[in-house]
């Protein structure tokens, strides 16, 4: 039995609200602007429904970077939810980044139905940083790991 | 004390209320227990000294079910978390006979073991109404003083001041006993790097039990059912093993009652573990001051909860990576 | 247990060429629930749809996987065709595999693995779906208009003529609004009354539109199809069923000091008043605090005068309380407050007037009956100086941050006239930009400029300075020339910013229409659905959702109309099921959910539970299905999770979260 090294190959969650930012990354699609495999993206009617367990969640069972995107503020469809989400998101990543957790693995961004060259290009970005920061060790649960 | 006892006393007897929740004597001198007293008889084992640091606001959402007012003792802090339950629609004010008691500081017996004192028989100057500067303590070692402000509790080192929000009537004076930022301890962690941070937690959170001790005890922490105990989240609590289990679940619970921790302290004095699990309400109290604005819940009930409000202009996530 | 069937789709070869697509329906085999699993060249069409019936018949699939394109594109398609085999349609849940999988990879395996995941979290998620239903709720067919102006008009005949009750609620004594006060209309020069005023009796004489007049909204309930509005009647103290509209009363009424509110204060009227001559409807109303009767108890000369016996000082405020299906906001706009900007001399002199006085000055039935005169001592002006943006742009704290949108055309309007008019008159225009999009409106502007010789400089006034002659000194800077400019003016005329009618963010509240820092009603959609509102039901109509000008007001006047009908044309409306809902065992009455919920969908109820044994009655949350629109802000908010969202619920989540760190 040889022991392998496997290749590190992040996973990584975008949460994408129905309205925006996966209308965004259906746009991305359709205008074929890649961006890695890594990205797997969860429909959510609004940022306002990502639970920080949610979060913490996919870091247990082996995430290694979250990020979130939603309508613009401003521009939310249902008209206050991503401020909501947006001070959700920076007290969790606050205590996040305070517990020792490096900072990079966890973003929000926000991309309209419009932008397909940012939601490709954030997620190129993201994925490159995770790439950086390696296999996320400081979260996740040593059961989860394969 | 003896006024407490005899307003409590009073009350009963005129039958303004059915029952008196305060602390009765504990099996030894420095832990009394938060109790109900329903007859006059029963006052005898009433007490109120320094060591009667429990918060009974919480104990008010059983009370607020029973017939008839009850007489409630909340030390100032105590009162914050009164009116944020007051606010959460968990207490009944009308069922509630607010005795605001003084407060002169509150007492931690694990720092005067720390001071080598041990097998403790008797306290002497623990009481409310003396002016003690020094605790007399008489141990099967003989008599050891300390300094009443070297035994006080970290949470009274950064009090919010001895003026209760709500109350019925006043008993006892107060002694300010704030002489520390109360801030400090979390910025000592925000100015480590990540690996000491995360060293920091992982030391403090491996020791974690999770025996919900502070859980129980947190006045906001009050959910029927808590998330962690319920199917909803396939969240529920699984046996101890050095994971992310016990990071997951003080990162929720802070979070769950972010902007609605009134900072009591009551957490940390729990902890059978001595985890200073304030330092993540705390942590999150700083950030919403500095991001939202100064909030201290529990103060004003009519306050728009910082997680229940926003501004257009609020910072961005990405702020935290800025701040380095 | 979920019985499964995952269809992935080809799409031609827009999937297939990148994505594996037989192993992923493979693959599929191997996730639990499934019972089926085919790949088809294309799902959407009719065969790829018969194949899905033809899978829930003989499989007995309570659940289906589409692997295909966007949910946006074709999730309605098969949950229809779910429907039509007899499945729940919320059973149904896609795996976009194509706009996030087979378009943006180029390795196959790479992207087959993927869709593989993506497959594995759709069926992760449709193992805990549970049928939805959709509600329905009934639509009362009558329209609310809050306002009387001429967006409230316009909306009010638009939604008359489609067949529909509509009722126009108006704060002051008659409708006709702005609009009523404005002397003539860019760019066409236009008579406003002689335009507005047809409009104003048609709305009076449609048989199905009631107009209450010196009214106020009180109070909603309720929701979209059915709200319950109580309207306050103030007591006019004139019998509107008596009066014939004679006018003896106002003639012969001995207090005339009060300053008249349609002349803007420029003149004064009398207590018991009609604001202008051709007001509908035409009625008096006492003013209570500058009536002598009503100040001391004598008087009553309008009661003695008054041949159809119509005044009755006894009479009180009376609230009607009536159902809407819709409502629609008119409230239109006043010109801000220029305590802030003192530098204008506003409150100094009475030579520095708004624009909206310059138009009652203008006007034939304003207080100096049409003549273009000085305030103070009633002498022509022949220095004539216009100030832009007063308040408008404006980057600090005193003004408002927008640009108000009407004042560069009304003052090319002014300008124009007066120069028409009075050609000895001088018009100096100080501005920063010259702002004139819209149909003949550069024209316009172009015209005063080049027709009329009006002098436009670039560049702000610093300071008016009223002199002891009575001229006005105004200091300003010329940005073009780059130099000061000193010069003596009879009459300043500020371009007042707008803003929204005071009253607005009361009403919003009621609605629980969403504002936005302005004071703006904010629509549902800047782009796509302006003339709605977040909340279900409300339709925005004029300058309360922004400045605008006649033809824009009239325009969305009768968008919102449309909207309007469009609701009421319904019998019911159907609800969506993807709704919050509170676990009553779960819930602790805490009010969280309620104050981040947009639509005001959360109320609570006592409520007696049977939490295991003990019974009691709880403080519990209830969600109204027919509000909530499903965006999950209270499901967050909620720190016991008792509140969910059906067909997003915090398990369906989690498991996709799960399938994908697998």
């Amino acid at each position: 039995m040889s022991i392998e090294k496997k290749e590190f190959r992040p996973k990584i969650v975008a949460f994408c609200c129905n309205w925006c930012s996966y209308a965004g990354a259906d746009l991305a699609g359709s205008s074929r602007l890649g961006y890695p495999a890594d990205v797997k993206i969860i429909r959510v009617p609004c940022s306002c429904r990502v639970n920080p367990m949610f979060i913490l969640r996919a870091f247990e069972k082996g995430a290694d970077g979250v990020i979130m995107c939603g309508c613009h503020p401003g521009d939310c469809h249902y008209s206050t939810g991503n401020y909501y989400a947006r001070r959700r998101m920076t007290l969790l990543f606050s205590m996040l980044d305070y517990i020792g957790v490096e900072n990079g693995r966890t973003r929000v961004e926000w991309v309209s139905a419009a932008e397909g060259v940012k939601f490709s290009d954030t997620m190129n970005e993201f994925v490159e940083k995770i790439y950086s920061l390696g296999e996320n060790v400081r979260l996740g649960d040593l059961r989860c790991r394969s | 004390m003896q006024e407490l006892k005899d307003r409590a006393r009073e009350l009963l007897a005129d039958g303004t209320v059915k029952r008196v929740l305060g602390w009765k004597i504990g099996d030894l001198p420095y832990n009394p227990e938060p109790a109900y007293f329903e007859t006059e008889e029963s006052l005898k084992d009433f007490v109120y000294n320094g060591f009667c640091g429990a918060n009974l606001s919480k104990y008010m959402i059983e009370a607020s079910k029973l017939d008839g007012k009850t007489m409630v003792c909340l030390k100032p802090c105590d009162t914050y978390s009164f009116n944020q339950l007051m606010k959460e629609h968990r207490v009944d004010r009308e069922k509630a006979y607010i005795a605001g008691v003084g407060c002169k500081g509150k007492l931690d017996i694990e720092k005067i073991r720390k001071q080598g004192i041990k097998a403790i028989e008797r306290i002497e100057g623990a009481g409310i109404c003396d002016e003690a500067e020094t605790l007399k303590i008489q141990t099967v070692y003989g008599e050891k003083t300390c300094a009443y402000a070297d035994a006080m509790l970290e949470r009274c080192h950064v009090c919010k001041g001895k003026e209760h929000k709500i109350y019925d009537e006043l008993i006892g004076e107060s002694k300010e006993t704030a002489d520390a930022d109360r801030f400090d301890e979390v910025a000592a962690i925000e100015a480590m790097s990540p690996e000491e941070k995360f060293a920091f937690f992982q030391k403090e959170l491996s020791k974690c039990i999770r025996c919900n001790a502070c859980r129980n005890v947190c006045p906001a922490c009050s959910c029927r059912k808590c998330v962690f105990d319920s199917t909803k989240f396939d969240s529920s609590q699984k046996a101890n093993v050095d994971s992310f289990e016990e990071k997951m679940f003080h990162i929720i619970r802070a979070f769950h009652v972010a902007g609605r921790c009134t900072d009591c302290g009551e957490c940390s004095r729990v902890c059978p573990q001595g985890i200073p699990l304030h330092l993540f309400n705390r942590k999150f109290i700083k950030d919403i001051n500095e991001l939202y604005g100064e909030y201290q819940a529990g103060e004003d009930t009519g306050a728009k909860a910082p997680l229940t409000d926003y501004t257009f202009e609020d910072a961005e996530p990405s702020i935290v990576g800025k701040r380095g | 247990m979920q019985r499964i069937g995952v269809f992935v789709c080809h799409c031609g070869s827009n999937i297939a060429a990148t994505v594996d697509v037989a192993k992923v329906a493979e693959m599929a085999l191997m996730e639990p629930g499934v019972v089926h699993a085919e790949d088809y060249q294309y799902m959407c069409s009719e065969a790829g749809q018969a194949k899905i019936a033809e899978a829930v018949h003989e499989k007995n699939l309570t659940g289906v996987v589409v692997c295909s394109c966007s949910p946006r594109m074709h999730e309605a398609t098969f949950r229809k065709a779910a429907e039509r085999a007899g499945l729940n349609p919320y059973m149904v849940e896609i795996a976009n595999i194509r706009e996030h999988c087979s378009w943006i990879h180029k390795d196959m395996e790479e992207a087959t693995k993927k869709a593989v995941i993506l497959m594995r979290a759709a069926v992760a998620k449709v193992n805990l779906n549970t049928p939805l239903k959709e509600g329905e709720s009934r639509v009362t067919k009558r329209a609310l208009v809050i306002g009387g102006g001429i967006a409230g008009i316009q909306t009010a005949l638009d939604i008359a003529d489609a067949g529909y009750e509509v009722d126009i609620v108006e704060k002051t004594p008659s409708i006709g609004g702005r609009m009523s006060q404005l002397d003539k209309t860019f760019p066409t020069l236009d008579c406003s009354a002689c335009i507005l005023t047809p409009k104003m009796v048609e709305a009076a004489a449609h048989e199905k539109i009631t107009i209450y007049t010196y009214s106020e909204v009180e109070k909603v309930s309720g929701f979209v199809g059915e709200f319950t509005v109580d309207i306050r009647k103030k007591a006019r103290h004139v019998d509107m069923d008596k009066c014939t509209g004679c006018g003896v009363c106002q003639e012969k009424c001995p207090s005339k000091k009060a300053p008249s509110e349609f002349n803007r204060g420029l003149n004064k009227r009398s207590a018991i008043y009609t604001p202008f001559a051709q007001a509908i409807p035409n009625v008096p109303v006492i003013d209570c605090d500058n009536c002598i009767k009503f100040k001391t108890g004598k008087c009553g000369i309008c009661a003695k005068v008054c041949q159809a016996g119509a005044i009755d000082y006894e009479q009180q405020d009376e609230i009607l309380t009536e159902k809407y299906g819709a409502i629609v906001v008119a409230t239109g706009f006043d010109t801000i407050n220029l305590e802030k900007y003192d530098e204008y001399a506003y409150s100094q002199s009475p030579d520095v007037i708004t624009s909206l006085e310059l138009e009652r000055v203008m006007n034939a039935a304003g207080p100096t009956h049409g003549h273009l005169e000085r305030l103070s001592d009633g002498k022509a002006p022949k220095e004539m100086v216009f100030i832009q943006c007063v308040g408008s742009r404006c980057s600090d704290d005193r003004g408002k941050s927008y640009c108000s949108k009407i004042c560069c055309m009304y003052t090319a309007k002014h300008a124009m006239l007066i120069r028409d008019k009075y050609p000895d008159v001088n018009v100096t225009v100080f501005y920063i930009d010259v702002r004139t999009p819209g149909k003949n409106f550069d024209e316009f502007y172009r015209r005063a400029v080049e027709q009329y010789g009006v002098n436009y400089i670039k560049g702000q006034v610093g300071k008016v300075i009223p002199q002891p002659d009575g001229k006005l000194l105004v200091q300003a800077s010329d940005l073009l020339d780059n130099q000061q400019i000193l010069k003596e003016a009879d009459m300043v005329v500020l371009a007042t910013a707008i803003e929204p009618n005071p009253d607005v963010r009361k009403i919003a509240t009621m609605l629980t229409a969403s504002i936005d820092t302005n004071n703006f009603l904010t629509e549902a959609h800047a782009k796509l659905r302006p003339v709605e509102s977040p909340t279900a039901g409300i339709f925005l109509s004029g300058v309360c959702q922004g400045p605008k000008d006649i033809p824009e007001t009239v325009a969305q006047a009768g968008a919102a109309a449309v909207k309007a009908v469009g609701l009421l044309a319904k019998d019911k409306l159907m609800t969506n099921p993807c709704t919050a809902h509170a676990d009553e065992l779960l819930c602790n009455g805490c009010s969280t959910c309620e104050n981040v919920c947009p639509y005001g969908a959360i109320t609570y109820e006592e409520k007696e539970v049977n939490d295991h044994g003990i019974r009691e009655v709880r403080r519990i949350a209830n969600v109204n299905n027919a509000l909530c629109q499903g965006c999950g802000a209270c499901t967050v908010a909620c720190p016991s999770g008792a509140m969910d969202l059906k067909g997003f619920s915090n398990r369906q989540i989690i498991a996709e979260v799960d399938a994908i760190c697998r």
